[in-house]
């Protein structure tokens, strides 16, 4: 089926003009998703999504289009309208495709991304699966009144790319993922939490954990009220610890330096975190759910080290801002699916492995607020000046262990000022869906601001 | 197969009502009561200025069909981009396959020849205009956003438009179908100062063709990005800590979607997801709130002929002078309470189920100058935009970010604040308003539910909250 996309592509590749760059991604997945709702299966469905991209450089100028099929006729409409299109762009001198010399050089990891067990998991084996998640949920304390939603997910994807450049790249992956939600509490002390857990099989997800976590991050919250505001040392949750890397991302992005838009602006060689803490960008790591061979554009990825004892190192590169900057790539073409073009983004971000576990952190944090989950985090964190200002929730932290659950509060400070106050790293890296992973994070004072 | 967009503005069925009746006959040939086949055939075109350029032009097209069966408490859904005869056939065995309800039986449903039609009353379809022209708008707005102030560092603009054709079948004999076409314009405007960068944005979007920038000029647009950019710069830290909010028209409507908008979504209610459950007939807001949930608001990016269940959108009455009337429907769950939908079932693509959506959701004005409601305000902030924001419906708990806020000392609105959070809880808030000016507004953004994204807007007339927790980080 790889080789099917890739024919296709070098075909479109092969329509170049002269003077003409092309280049196709080429996408095909397959799906299943269930949920479930009061002990019965409420949706399941099983479906393929098919896609191109075309991207056409000529004179400088880029233009792209899209389809949501293969049909050969509907592709070669689409190469024309990413004609017509580059004809309204401006010229822009970096504009261009991933060059062979950008591809050669490193050589593109052998990652462990795909597993045939997936495909060969029935239906039935997967409805059971769910249907057995929520009623152990259910069962599994007597505080838990409800199950607001079971689910399962996966997804088989497979993509190929080629340029008139003579690049060309393939990739499949398997994914997998179930979650539940629990409800616990009644009319408007009502709490709910959720558990739960991702991997490339299906045999890698284990109900019970799904279960314990939701369960704790449930009831630990009852009884949960708005707290006054003060100034407080704050502990992370990994996973959300996972989510404030996600914004962080930004700041590392070359196209938003060479914008002027990064916070890390100018600040190559700086101290701009606290002196043990370490940035990596490894999508070579193949624990991390986004880890892949290659980037968007073709280009083999590699291990991106932007932290180094708190010292910023670099930003990240496709080959347009590589260019601009003249810098090579870091290989970090990312595009969102077969819609877009390719931009720049972080494919596996996380944090130097801490040295202490979450029960030491707890014991030598004090007073602390532990925060279990927050919200608004994209449109309360401002990615230029670093401000952000958050809803969060999670529990008092005294003597070691948690005390009273918070709710209605917000967390506010400055991404770079957070950087700089990290104290503690836990040890217990948790990987995420997505491009990021997480640990037990202890920052100094912040500002929590209740009634 | 002929993927070229029609330029007509009633163009032919996507698929032929005898193909149609087959599809639903094979959906349900393993029992099931009911099956929809959802067709749509989508256009899109969006380019983007940064830094003063061009940077591309981007379209996309797509076309396909959901088939959902519902057989008992199951639905069982497949897709395709296939709309022969065999591609729809096929979708609708694995739907059926899927939904695996009820004996096997033989059911044909009679639909009538041709779709029932609606669509907006689009006066100039933006596929019509030359790209050409739509870049000067760009142009135009790059140079509106920078003659503002020689701090404003870089202006990015875009334009996204898009056209949705979509036909509706069922095995209760519906059969309509709508065409809707939607623009919206962008800008974001980034200045520099001794705080460092700030930024700001406008983006108004509406249900209309290249109308809409009759409507909307875009260096006013831009101008408006630049302002708030500049203003942003001589902001001094939001206070922290519950405090009095007035919320300017147009600017607080997302706090309503959020705070109790999602609450009000019959899907939610269903699963006790929701702090509203239970609860119609009682007071759940201050007299004289009265929220509205409209898709027939005219060309409000929300607004639609049918929603993608095939049933015409209607203004819904949520709450009504402070009590609590209804929430919001979608067919299926309408079908199974016994009543009929509100016209809230909408879906992003035919890729997904559709779910209850709120459409244009609003707080009607009451009689209170906006300016007395400030004056009245010794101290407080008031809330010219606001970004987006997020719920947990079982809670109630929402969080939404002031992108453009100022503090009001002494009833004068005076110095502008930074970026900041606000948090609370809807049942809570919407007790909390004790003030309702007699204008009103809309805002327009996008929804996100379960990774599915539609367009909707929102609006309100001024108002005050009579405390509402502000995250700013002022001492």
């Amino acid at each position: 089926m790889t080789a099917e996309l890739l024919e296709i592509c070098r075909s479109v590749a092969a329509s170049a003009q002269v003077g003409e760059q092309i280049e196709a991604y080429a996408v095909r997945t397959r799906e299943t998703d269930i949920e479930v709702f009061d002990g019965h299966v409420e949706s399941l469905s099983v479906a393929g999504i098919d896609g191109i991209g075309v991207r056409v450089v000529a004179d400088c100028r880029q233009g792209f289009a899209w389809a949501g099929t293969l049909d050969p006729d509907v592709v070669r409409d689409t190469v024309e309208d990413a004609r017509d299109n580059a004809g309204f762009a401006e010229p822009d001198d970096w504009n261009g495709l991933a060059a062979p010399d950008d591809v050669a050089g490193v050589v593109a990891a052998d990652l462990d991304l795909w597993r045939d067990e997936l495909l060969s998991v029935s239906t039935d084996a997967k409805v059971e699966f769910v249907l057995s998640l929520d009623e152990a949920l259910r069962g599994a304390d007597t505080r838990i009144r409800g199950v607001e939603s079971a689910s399962y997910g996966d997804g088989a994807i497979e993509s190929a790319l080629a340029s008139s450049n003579g690049v060309e790249a393939v990739l499949r992956r398997t994914r997998c993922s179930a979650s539940a939600a629990a409800l616990a509490g009644a009319g408007d002390r009502t709490q709910s939490g959720y558990g739960f857990a991702v991997g490339r099989t299906f045999g890698a997800l284990d109900p019970d954990e799904i279960v314990a976590m939701a369960v704790e991050r449930t009831v630990r919250m009852l009884g949960a009220r708005q707290i006054a505001s003060r100034r407080i040392p704050v502990i992370l949750d990994p996973l959300v610890t996972a989510s404030f890397l996600g914004v962080l991302a930004a700041a590392f992005n070359g196209e938003s330096m060479l914008k002027g838009r990064s916070l890390f602006q100018d600040r190559v060689g700086e101290q701009v975190a606290a002196r043990f803490l370490q940035i990596i960008d490894d999508p070579t790591d193949d624990a991390m759910m986004g880890a892949a061979p290659h980037d968007a554009e073709g280009v083999p990825c590699r291990r991106n080290a932007l932290v180094v004892d708190g010292v910023l190192q670099g930003f990240l590169h496709n080959t347009m801002t590589a260019r601009r900057a003249a810098t090579t790539t870091t290989a970090s073409a990312t595009r969102a699916g077969f819609k877009g073009t390719p931009g720049v983004g972080v494919r596996a971000l996380s944090l130097s492995p801490g040295t202490k576990t979450p029960e030491q952190i707890l014991a030598e944090a004090g007073e602390a607020f532990y925060v279990q989950g927050v919200s608004g985090l994209h449109s309360g964190t401002n990615p230029i000046s670093g401000d952000f200002s958050v809803g969060a929730e999670g529990l008092l932290v005294r003597g070691g262990t948690f005390a009273e659950p918070v709710r209605e509060v917000t967390i506010a400070s400055t991404l770079p000022r957070m950087l700089l106050d990290v104290v503690d790293i836990g040890t217990d890296l948790t990987y995420l869906p997505g491009s990021t992973a997480g640990q037990t994070l202890l920052l100094a004072d912040m500002t929590l601001s209740g009634s | 197969m002929d993927t070229a967009m029609g330029e007509s503005s009633m163009p032919g069925p996507l698929v032929d009502t005898g193909l149609l009746e087959r599809t639903i006959a094979e959906a349900l040939r393993g029992g099931g009561e009911f099956a929809e086949l959802f067709v749509e055939d989508r256009a899109t075109s969006s380019a983007r200025l940064d830094d003063g350029r061009v940077e591309e032009l981007v379209s996309g097209r797509a076309r396909g069909a959901g088939i959902r069966v519902v057989a008992g408490d199951t639905t069982g859904f497949a897709h395709t981009a296939d709309l022969t005869e065999p591609g729809l056939l096929s979708a609708a065995a694995a739907a059926a396959t899927a939904a695996r309800g009820g004996a096997a039986r033989s059911r044909r449903a009679a639909l009538p020849a041709e779709p029932r039609h609606y669509s907006n009353d689009v006066l100039v379809v933006s596929e019509s205009v030359p790209k050409a022209a739509k870049i000067e708008l760009l142009k135009c707005a790059d140079d509106s956003a920078r003659s503002e102030g020689s701090a404003i560092r870089s202006v990015s603009a875009s334009y996204a438009e898009g056209r949705r054709r979509i036909l509706v079948a069922n095995s209760d004999g519906l059969l309509a179908s709508d065409e809707r076409l939607r623009t919206r314009f962008y800008v974001q405007a980034v200045a520099a100062g001794d705080t460092g960068m700030q930024t700001g944005y406008d983006a108004p979007g509406r249900t209309m063709g290249f109308e809409y920038y009759d409507e909307f000029a875009v260096d006013e647009i831009a101008r408006k990005a630049a302002r708030q950019a500049l203003t942003l710069l001589d902001a001094v830290p939001a206070p922290s800590g519950r405090v009095p909010v007035v919320l300017k028209r147009g600017a607080g409507g997302v706090l309503f979607h959020e705070a109790c908008g999602h609450g009000l979504e019959a899907d939610l209610v269903e699963r006790d997801a929701s702090v509203f459950r239970d609860r119609v007939g009682e007071r759940v807001a201050a007299p004289g709130v009265t929220l509205i949930d409209d898709g027939t608001f005219a060309r409000e990016w929300g607004t639609f002929g049918i929603d993608d269940e095939g049933q015409p959108a209607r203004a819904n009455t949520l709450i009504d002078d402070g009590t609590l009337t209804d929430y919001m429907w979608d067919l299926v769950r309408a079908r199974k309470a016994g009543r009929t939908s509100s016209g809230n079932g909408r879906r992003e693509t035919y890729q997904v189920l559709p779910m209850v959506r709120m459409t244009n959701t609003y707080l009607i004005a009451g009689d209170t100058d906006p300016d007395d409601i400030v004056s009245d305000t010794e101290f407080g902030v008031y809330c010219v935009q606001l970004g987006g924001g997020q719920v947990n419906t079982a809670t109630g708990d929402f969080v939404f970010g002031v992108t453009e806020g100022y503090l009001i000392e002494a009833g004068e609105i005076t110095r502008p604040i930074r970026p900041a959070q606000l948090i609370g809880n809807g049942p809570a808030a919407l007790r909390e308003i004790d003030a309702i000016g007699n204008d009103f507004a809309t805002w327009s953004g996008m929804c996100g539910k379960s990774g599915q994204s539609v367009p909707v807007s929102s609006g309100q007339p001024t108002l005050r909250l009579h405390g509402l927790t502000v995250g700013g980080t002022a001492a």
